[in-house]
């Protein structure tokens, strides 16, 4: 495709068959058996009857990274499993994508404090697209992660590539509105808000006597 | 060409002749493999196919949780109990409960013991499908994990109705459950159970009398019983090895050093041999079954299961009785309030925290500060015998000096090295399965 | 249908700590039945022998060894260190069940947090992995979390943590590390 890099523009040939590519893709993510701890048990319930993964086309575990395009870290990463992480992520071919399930794999969870041996957050070994916090996540939540996911996908474009997108509006949920006080149509001023915000609740809070 | 004798029998070496020279091989069973039963690596030295010999390596689910248990408060410990056996976290958060109540010399009312007992029963039961569904999917199968979780929705159904949560529930705490069971609970459980006993026997004909699973698990993995016992393997993977008839001791701790009031419940532990009436039901080992092998510790598992059925029919009626009379006493406690005298309502108050403390209450608040000394306690748990042991400080903080959780799947995994010696690649996931681990308690 | 209740224990643990002490003489230090877990304190190195003779002994027939913890008495901070109520010192718990006869007992076994006192020189304790199956992987636990150097054990490296892992955890004057492989810790 390199010599239609530079060439192209976005035209109806070509999102038509962005938008075929990316339906294809979105409708069969087949993700990677990587089930570390309790959240591959509500991994496994997402896979089985009651919360049907299959119905998204994402049913097919694989258990090898070589035919996997869908990683969903499902557990506490380790120090002594992160390099295995990485290099079962290194094994995925393109295009991959990487759901942080649980709240371990965001940020640590409730191992963040004394974990000498929990890496706080897996995006710290792999680069992730969609976190579902919630320890352990109901199915329902990680379908919306999916759903994200497949969002996400909607807005690849193979043809065009470097021409700015915005990524698509969540279908199901739209976006979260944020209150007047944390929000800004200037990317940077809502930034400083969101910070002053953080920095008052800190100040603010006050530990609870043991 | 290799000619294989058929059929293997227990106890008399595979003969597999070759007329190529085979090499051993290290193959690495990774931390992630399809098996679901978390991060275990397994190296493998094989001669061709046959192992020679198993070396696990573990610590990939490491989380530190005893390092956490000396920095928190024992009520804060709790949720970390729950993400230990992650299957059946209500008897973790019941093992550490007792530990500590223990220590502190703590008596819950008798009330808050029945509901411990229906709540631990019934997240056996769900253990319990999780552990054969799963070995169906490691043997192949695909169907016994949905029926398994189909059933195993329900039981979760009933569980987010008592305490809201789906896996990690941090509901039976140091005193007693957090809450009381919810209005109508006790109905939903009668009908739970009334459809759950009907689909037993698909679950026994889909696998312990398969015979593709019979021929897979049947004489595979033997457990001699002093290896078992130099182990100190305990639950289902020792139980599959003992002999009722022999004289063994029905190995079961809810009826050797019972707890909660096991001792008032009548059942039967679940033991070997399977070839008789003694259990009622209508299913026989087969002939190819030694006992100590894969299959007679599967079998274990679904005994266990009906057992816990009547386990909870029976505590249920109890609850209802004691929900019965608490409801009662307390419509009458409120409404004689009103009319007495300050003097005398204080009185009344005191003797009914009484009543609720030792009979009709849910829960009994825990002491602040740990007292010194330390105490171990084992439960039984799904996997096997889960011992916690607290140790308490002299100069009374908050948080214990130090908390050590023993996991019955550590000592179960560690006679893998013995019994997998000698058998086909192929039957090491049916092994793995059957010793039902959890990596989450086995790395803490 | 087993409904009777089981057979109580044999002896009392009251009975077997005595019995300890008669037979096996200045290898236990001192029997402590009033606690909650009744317990003996063993010289660390008579443990093999106090071992055996409680496996072996018919009577006692302890072949369960169920449980190997290690436990670090420290009081990190100086300022609470007297009030603390004992000397720092480190201390593995056997926690021991008879399969015919169903009594427990608890053996304890103290020793310096330090060999020698030199920091650095892990303490030394006798192994009892050739006489329980189940002590094997629990010593090696216990020297990866704790550092106490079993002699004597067939395999002595870390189980639960890495191999090129520093430190012993679960000592109360561990630092958290900053960084492993890259990846930070804190």
């Amino acid at each position: 495709m390199s010599w239609l890099d530079s060439r192209s523009e976005e035209n109806v040939l070509t999102t038509t068959l962005d938008q075929a590519i990316n339906w294809a893709r979105e409708s069969s993510l087949w993700p990677m058996t990587f089930g570390l701890a309790c959240c591959a048990i509500e991994m496994m319930a997402t896979g089985a009857s009651r919360y049907d993964l299959d119905r998204f086309g994402a049913g097919a575990f694989r258990a090898t990274p070589r035919q996997a395009d869908l990683m969903i870290v499902a557990g506490t990463v380790n120090f002594k499993m992160a390099s295995r992480v990485r290099r079962l992520y290194n094994q995925m071919p393109d295009p991959k994508f990487v759901i942080a399930m649980g709240a371990c794999t965001c940020g640590g969870g409730p191992y963040y404090k004394y974990g000498y041996n929990v890496v706080k957050g897996v995006d710290l070994v792999v680069p992730v697209d969609v976190y579902v916090p919630g320890c352990p996540p109901r199915p329902e939540a990680l379908l919306e992660g999916l759903m994200r996911i497949q969002d996400k996908i909607r807005a690849m474009r193979q043809f065009t590539p470097n021409t700015p997108v915005t990524p698509p509006i969540p279908a199901r949920t739209g976006w979260t509105l944020l209150p007047p006080d944390l929000s800004d149509p200037d990317p940077r001023r809502a930034l400083e808000k969101q910070m002053a915000f953080a920095k008052r609740t800190k100040e603010e809070a006050v530990p609870a006597k043991p | 060409m290799a000619i294989v004798s058929p059929p293997r029998q227990p106890n008399t070496p595979t003969l597999i002749e070759f007329d190529v020279r085979t090499d051993e091989m290290l193959v690495n069973m990774g931390p992630q493999h399809p098996s679901t039963h978390g991060v275990l690596r397994l190296l493998l030295a094989t001669d061709g196919e046959v192992i020679r010999e198993v070396t696990p390596h573990l610590g990939y689910l490491h989380r530190c949780a005893e390092k956490i248990g000396e920095n928190v408060t024992p009520i804060q410990f709790i949720p970390y109990t729950d993400r230990m056996d992650y299957l059946s976290a209500m008897n973790m958060n019941l093992g550490y409960s007792l530990a500590v109540e223990k220590l502190c010399s703590l008596k819950v009312p008798q009330k808050a013991d029945v509901i411990r007992v229906i709540i631990a029963e019934l997240n056996r039961i769900a253990s319990h499908l999780v552990g054969m569904g799963t070995y169906g999917l490691d043997l192949g199968t695909f169907s016994p994990f949905l029926y398994a979780f189909r059933e195993r929705e329900m039981i979760l159904d009933l569980f987010e109705a008592a305490c809201g949560a789906r896996l990690t529930y941090s509901y039976l705490t140091i005193g007693g459950p957090h809450d009381d069971l919810p209005l109508g609970w006790v109905g939903q459980c009668r009908t739970f159970l009334n459809y759950f006993k009907k689909r037993v026997p698909e679950y026994h004909a889909l696998l312990t009398t398969n015979h593709i699973f019979i021929s897979r698990t049947a004489g595979v993995g033997v457990l001699p019983k002093q290896v078992a016992l130099s182990h100190a393997c305990s639950g289902p993977v020792l139980r599959g090895s003992l002999d009722r008839r022999a004289g063994d001791p029905e190995w079961d701790l809810r009826k050797l050093e019972p707890y909660c009031g096991y001792e008032t419940y009548s059942f039967q532990v679940a033991q070997p041999p399977f070839d008789d009436e003694h259990f009622g039901i209508p299913y026989r080992k087969p002939n190819e079954a030694v006992i100590g092998d894969c299959w007679h510790r599967f079998f274990v598992r679904m005994i266990e299961v009906v057992q816990s059925i009547a386990i909870i029919e029976q505590a249920l009626g109890r609850y209802e009785k004691l929900q019965d009379e608490f409801l009662a006493a307390r419509e009458k406690h409120l409404a004689e309030q009103a009319k007495r005298s300050p003097e005398e309502r204080k009185k009344a108050e005191v003797a009914y925290n009484e009543l609720l403390k030792t009979r009709l209450g849910h829960r009994v608040e825990p002491p602040r500060h740990l007292p010194a000394g330390e105490a171990y306690l084992e439960t039984e748990c799904p996997r096997g015998a889960m011992g916690f042991y607290v140790v308490g400080r002299a100069d009374k903080p908050v948080v214990p000096l130090r908390v050590r959780a023993k996991s019955s799947s550590f000592l179960n995994l560690s006679v893998i090295r013995e019994i997998a010696r000698g058998c086909l690649i192929a039957d090491i996931p049916a092994i793995i399965g059957s010793l039902d681990i959890v990596m989450g308690e086995i790395d803490r | 249908m087993s409904n009777s209740p089981p057979a109580l224990p044999l002896l009392p643990t009251v009975e077997i700590l005595h019995q300890l002490r008669e037979r096996c003489g200045e290898a236990v230090l001192s029997v402590h039945p009033e606690a909650l877990d009744p317990f003996a304190i063993v010289r660390p190195s008579a443990l093999p022998e106090v071992m055996a003779f409680l496996r072996n002994e018919p009577d006692l027939a302890f072949d369960l060894l169920h449980n190997i913890s290690g436990v670090d008495y420290l009081e990190p901070d100086p300022k609470k260190a007297a009030k603390a109520g004992f000397e720092p010192h480190l201390e593995v718990v056997y926690h021991l069940q008879s399969f015919q006869h169903r009594h427990r007992i608890t053996i304890k076994v103290i020793l310096p947090r330090w060999k020698d006192d030199q920091v650095g020189q892990l303490p030394e304790a006798p192994t009892v992995s050739h006489l329980f199956g189940s002590a094997d992987w629990h010593e090696r636990e216990v020297f990866d979390l704790l550092g106490v150097n079993f002699v004597g054990h067939p395999d002595l490296r870390r189980i639960l943590l890495s191999e090129d892992w520093v430190g012993h955890p679960l000592r109360k004057d561990y630092e958290y590390p900053l960084e492993y492989h890259g990846i930070r810790g804190r």
